[in-house]
C-alpha cells in the first residue's frame, strides 16, 4: 500500500474517518458519550435530518436542490396533530400529513421542470410559501396533541435503538438499494452527470426530477410526522433552517452539489457526524449559542479538508 | 433504388445565416461517404438534422426509401441513425455498459435494472469491436481513445445502419486511428453506411468511397474518391474569389516586438518559433484544435509553456503572468469574448476601464470624468453604436461588443495586440470596421497577431501568415505566396 493508495482511500472514506475522529474526541472528553443509551440517542436524533438528507441526496444527484423540506415537515406535523384534534382518526391524520408533503414535493418538481427555473429559486419560494401556510393553519401557535397515546406510537425500542432510528435506517437502505439497483436510481446519476447526454439518449430527464422531488417531499412529511409523535406538539417554527443542516450533511458525505456523484451510505456518514457533534457538545455542556459557533467552524474546516483532498486527487490523476 | 439514406433539397436557416440551401446527399449501404467543407460550410448543421437534434426547415430525408421527420435523437436512434460526437457525450461517473445503453437499459417488470443482462450485452458490443474495456469500468477512468470506443460500441448495441462520425480522429494517436479504421472497414462489411466528417485529406483518401463537398451551405458536388485527388477537393472547398474588401496596412515595419523560439507544451503544441515587428500584422491560420489559441494563451501567461524562450523588444524575458503581460504592453482579446473578454452585465465605460482601474482612480476612488473621457474617445474612434456609457453590453450586437473588447485593451496603449478570432459571429459591417481598425493600428506602429479560421480574413489583413496544424507550425507565407490553396495545403496535407 503506497502513499497514493492511502490518500485515495482517505478521500473516498473521508466522512467515516471524520466520524471516527469526532467519536474518539468526545469519548475521551465525556464518560457519557460511549454508552449504549447515548449512542441510541444519537441515532434517534440523527433520524430527522437523516430522512430529509435521503431525499436531498436524490435531488442533488439530479443537479437540483430542495430548500423547502424544513417548511414541508412543519406543515405535515401541523396537519397530523391539527386534524386528529378536530376529530379525524389518527391514521387518517397521519396519511393526510404524508400526502400533503408528497404533493408539495411533486409540485416543486413539476414547477422546476415546466418553468425551467432553477430549483434554488423555486424551492426558496416554496420554503416561504409553505411556512406561511403553516402559520395560517396553526394561527401561529404550537398545536398540542389531545390524545396523549399519540406520543407513545414510537415508544418501541430494539435494545437501545428506537423505532424512529429503525424507520430512518430502513428508508436509507431501501433508497440506497433503489439508487443502485433500479433504472430510475442509476439514471439519476446520468441526469446529474451529463444532462445533455442523458437527454440525447432518451432519458426522460424531467420525469426523473419530478420523481425525486416527490420522494423528497414524502420524506420531509415523514420526518414531520415522526417529529410530531416524538414531541406531541407541532410548532409553527419546527424544522426552521433544517434544510441547511441537511445540505451540509449531504455535502459532508461527499455528494457533489453539481450532481452525478454521491451515495446514501456516505450521506449517512455526514448525518452522523452532525448528530455526534451536536450530541457531544451538549454532553460537554456547551452553551447553546457557542455550540452553533463551534459547529460552524468545525464544518468549515471539515469541508475545507475535503476540498483539499479532492484537489490533490485530481492532480494525481492528471499527473 | 438501393440507397440507405437520401437527402433531397434540405434547407436550414438561422437568424441572419442561411446555413444550408437545397442540400442533396446520398448514402449507400456499406459506404463511407466523406462530408467536407471549411468551417461554417454547413457540415455540422446537416449532421445535427440527421441526428434529430435540429429540424430541417425544408426538404426531405428518405431512410430506406421511407420519408422520415426526426424530432429527437431518440427517434433517430430507433431508426438506426447514430451520431458519434467529436466532443464525447458520455457520463464519466457511469460504467461503460450503462453509457452504451443509456436511455435503453434492460429492466424487469418493476423497473429494476437487469445488470447482468446489461453487462453481458455491453460486453458483447465491446468485444465485437475488439475492445478490451470491461463493461463495468467507470468511464471517467478511461483514456480518450477508449471513451471513443465506448461511444462506438453503441453502433453495435443499437444495430445502427447509418453512422455519422464527426472528426473521429481528432484526439487519437496513429495506432488508435488504425484501429478505428479497422472498425470502420468491419462496419462497412456489415452493410452499415458511414458519413465521415474530417478535415484531414490523408484520412479521407484512405477510408472513404465518395466525397461530398459543402461550401456556404450548398453542395458543390459529389466525387468518387478513387477518381479524384486532394487538389480537386481543395478547389471545390474554396471555389470563390475574395469577395469582401479588406484593408491591409501599409508595410512600415519597425523593430522586433516579440520573438519566441522552440515554444512547446506537452499535448498542445511543439517547437513553435516566430517573431513579429512593429507595424506588422501577423496572421495565424489553422483549423480549430490546431493549437493556435493555446500558443497565444501561453504568450499571455494564461497557461505557460513547458519549454521555449521569449524575447520582448529585443531582450530575453521570462514568460509573464497575465498581469505582467498587460503591464508589458501585450494584450489578448480571447476567442470567446462573452466568457473571457467582457462583463456583459456592465456598461461599456466600466468594461473599458476594468483592466486599468489603477490608472482611473486616486486612492482607490474612481475618477468618473476620466473614465467618461476615455469612453467617449474610443466610442468615436471605433464608431461603436450604443445608447450610453452605462448600457449593459448584453444588449449590444456582437460587433459592438467586440469593439469594446478592443477599446478596453487599446486604452492601455499596448505594443502587441493579439486578436483571437476577432470577427467570429459578427455582422459584415462590423467586420469591415474591425479590419480597417487593425490596419490603422498597424500603421501607427502597433504589432498585431490575428488568429482566424476564416481564410479570407486572414489573407485580407495579414502581411505574413503562419499556418498551424496538430500543434506545429506547418508553413509561413508572405506576398504572392499567400493564397487559399497554399494555406489549405499547409493545414490539411501535413500528415499525408
Amino acid at each position: 500500500m503506497n502513499g497514493t493508495t492511502v490518500r485515495r482511500l482517505a478521500a473516498d472514506h473521508y466522512v467515516w474517518m471524520l466520524l471516527a475522529l469526532v467519536c474518539v474526541f468526545f469519548a475521551l472528553l465525556s464518560p457519557h458519550f460511549l454508552t449504549a443509551f447515548n449512542i441510541g440517542n444519537v441515532l434517534t436524533q440523527s433520524a430527522f435530518i437523516g430522512l430529509l438528507a435521503i431525499g436531498m441526496t436524490l435531488v442533488i444527484l439530479n443537479g437540483e436542490i430542495d430548500l423547502s423540506v424544513g417548511a414541508t415537515l412543519a406543515l405535515s406535523a401541523a396537519l397530523a396533530i391539527g386534524l386528529q384534534n378536530s376529530g379525524w382518526p389518527t391514521s387518517a391524520a397521519i396519511a393526510a400529513g404524508l400526502l400533503a408533503g408528497t404533493a408539495l414535493g411533486f409540485i416543486n418538481g413539476a414547477v422546476v421542470v415546466a418553468s425551467g427555473m432553477h430549483s434554488f429559486v423555486v424551492t426558496l419560494g416554496a420554503l416561504i410559501g409553505i411556512r406561511g401556510l403553516v402559520f395560517v393553519y396553526t394561527k401561529g401557535n404550537a398545536l398540542l396533541v389531545e390524545d396523549f397515546t399519540y406520543a407513545d406510537l414510537l415508544e418501541v425500542h430494539v435494545g437501545p435503538v428506537s423505532l424512529t432510528a429503525i424507520i430512518f435506517l430502513g428508508m436509507l437502505a431501501f433508497f440506497q438499494w433503489l439508487l443502485s439497483a433500479s433504472r430510475h436510481g442509476r439514471e439519476a446519476y446520468a441526469v446529474g452527470d451529463n444532462p445533455e447526454a442523458a437527454r440525447d439518449a432518451g432519458v426522460k430527464v424531467g420525469r426523473h426530477k419530478i420523481i425525486n422531488f416527490t420522494i423528497s417531499g414524502f420524506l420531509a412529511a415523514l420526518c414531520g410526522i415522526l417529529l410530531s409523535i416524538r414531541l406531541g406538539t407541532a410548532e409553527p417554527q419546527a424544522g426552521r433552517i433544517w434544510e441547511l443542516w441537511t445540505i451540509i450533511a449531504v455535502v459532508l458525505g461527499g455528494t457533489r452539489l453539481q450532481g452525478g456523484v454521491g451515495s446514501l451510505w456516505k450521506t449517512l456518514g455526514g448525518v452522523l457526524v452532525l448528530a455526534v457533534l451536536q450530541n457531544g457538545l451538549r454532553l460537554l455542556n456547551t452553551p447553546n449559542h457557542v455550540e452553533l459557533i463551534v459547529m460552524g467552524v468545525i464544518l468549515m474546516i471539515a469541508l475545507g479538508i475535503d476540498r483539499l483532498m479532492t484537489l490533490l486527487r485530481a492532480r494525481e490523476r492528471t499527473a | 433504388m438501393t440507397d440507405l439514406l437520401m437527402i433531397r433539397g434540405v434547407s436550414k436557416r438561422f437568424p441572419g445565416v442561411q446555413a444550408l440551401t437545397g442540400v442533396d446527399f446520398d448514402l449507400r449501404p456499406g459506404e463511407v461517404h466523406a462530408l467536407m467543407g471549411e468551417n461554417g460550410a454547413g457540415k455540422s448543421t446537416l449532421m445535427k438534422i440527421l441526428a434529430g437534434l435540429q429540424p430541417a426547415d425544408d426538404g426531405e430525408i428518405l431512410h430506406r426509401g421511407e420519408a422520415i421527420a426526426l424530432r429527437s435523437p431518440l427517434e433517430a436512434r430507433e431508426r438506426g441513425i447514430l451520431l458519434i460526437h467529436q466532443e464525447l457525450s458520455l457520463s464519466p461517473e457511469l460504467s461503460a455498459a450503462e453509457n452504451i445503453y443509456l436511455g435503453a437499459w434492460p429492466t424487469n417488470g418493476i423497473g429494476l435494472l437487469r445488470k447482468s443482462e446489461l453487462n453481458r450485452r455491453a460486453g458483447e458490443a465491446l468485444k465485437a469491436l475488439g475492445c478490451d474495456v470491461g463493461p463495468r469500468t467507470r468511464v471517467g477512468s478511461l483514456s480518450i481513445a477508449r471513451k471513443q470506443m465506448v461511444e462506438i460500441a453503441r453502433i453495435h448495441a443499437f444495430k445502427a445502419n447509418v453512422v455519422i462520425l464527426d472528426e473521429p480522429t481528432a484526439s487519437l494517436t496513429d495506432a488508435e486511428r488504425d484501429q478505428l479504421f479497422a472498425t470502420i472497414r468491419d462496419l462497412k462489411a456489415r452493410g452499415v453506411g458511414i458519413i465521415y466528417i474530417s478535415h484531414k485529406m490523408d484520412e479521407i483518401f484512405t477510408i472513404t468511397d465518395r466525397i461530398t463537398v459543402l461550401r456556404d451551405g450548398i453542395v458543390q458536388g459529389t466525387l468518387t474518391t478513387s477518381e479524384t485527388d486532394a487538389d480537386r477537393v481543395t478547389q471545390m472547398m474554396i471555389g470563390r474569389k475574395l469577395d469582401a474588401f479588406f484593408s491591409r496596412a501599409e508595410e512600415r515595419f519597425g523593430e522586433e516586438v516579440l520573438r519566441v523560439e522552440g515554444l512547446g507544451r506537452r499535448g498542445d503544441y511543439h517547437d513553435v518559433s516566430f517573431s513579429v515587428r512593429q507595424g506588422e500584422v501577423l496572421g495565424l491560420y489553422g483549423l480549430i484544435g490546431a493549437g493556435r489559441s493555446e500558443v497565444v494563451e501561453s504568450l499571455f501567461g494564461i497557461r505557460g509553456p513547458d519549454r521555449g524562450k521569449l524575447w520582448w523588444q529585443g531582450r530575453e524575458t521570462a514568460f509573464p503572468s497575465p498581469r505582467q503581460a498587460i503591464d508589458m504592453g501585450l494584450c489578448l482579446t480571447p476567442e470567446n469574448r462573452k466568457e473571457q473578454g467582457l462583463v456583459l452585465g456592465l456598461g461599456g465605460r466600466d468594461n473599458i476601464v476594468l483592466p486599468s482601474l489603477k490608472a482611473f482612480s486616486r486612492l482607490g476612488i474612481m475618477r468618473r470624468s476620466r473614465e467618461q473621457a476615455v469612453y467617449l474617445t474610443y466610442r468615436d474612434l471605433l464608431q461603436i453604436k450604443t445608447t450610453g456609457p452605462a448600457t449593459a453590453l448584453r444588449t449590444l450586437s456582437g460587433g459592438n461588443q467586440q469593439k469594446f473588447v478592443l477599446a478596453k485593451w487599446l486604452c492601455r496603449k499596448p505594443k502587441l495586440l493579439i486578436l483571437d478570432e476577432p470577427t467570429r459571429g459578427i455582422d459584415v459591417g462590423s467586420k469591415a470596421a474591425i479590419h480597417a481598425l487593425i490596419a490603422k493600428l498597424a500603421e501607427e506602429g502597433l504589432a498585431v497577431i490575428v488568429i482566424s479560421s476564416e481564410m479570407p480574413e486572414v489573407l485580407g489583413v495579414s502581411h505574413r501568415i503562419l499556418t498551424m496544424a496538430d500543434g506545429r507550425l506547418t508553413g509561413e507565407f508572405s506576398g504572392a505566396a499567400m493564397t487559399e490553396e497554399n494555406l489549405i495545403r499547409a493545414v490539411a496535407h501535413h500528415a499525408a
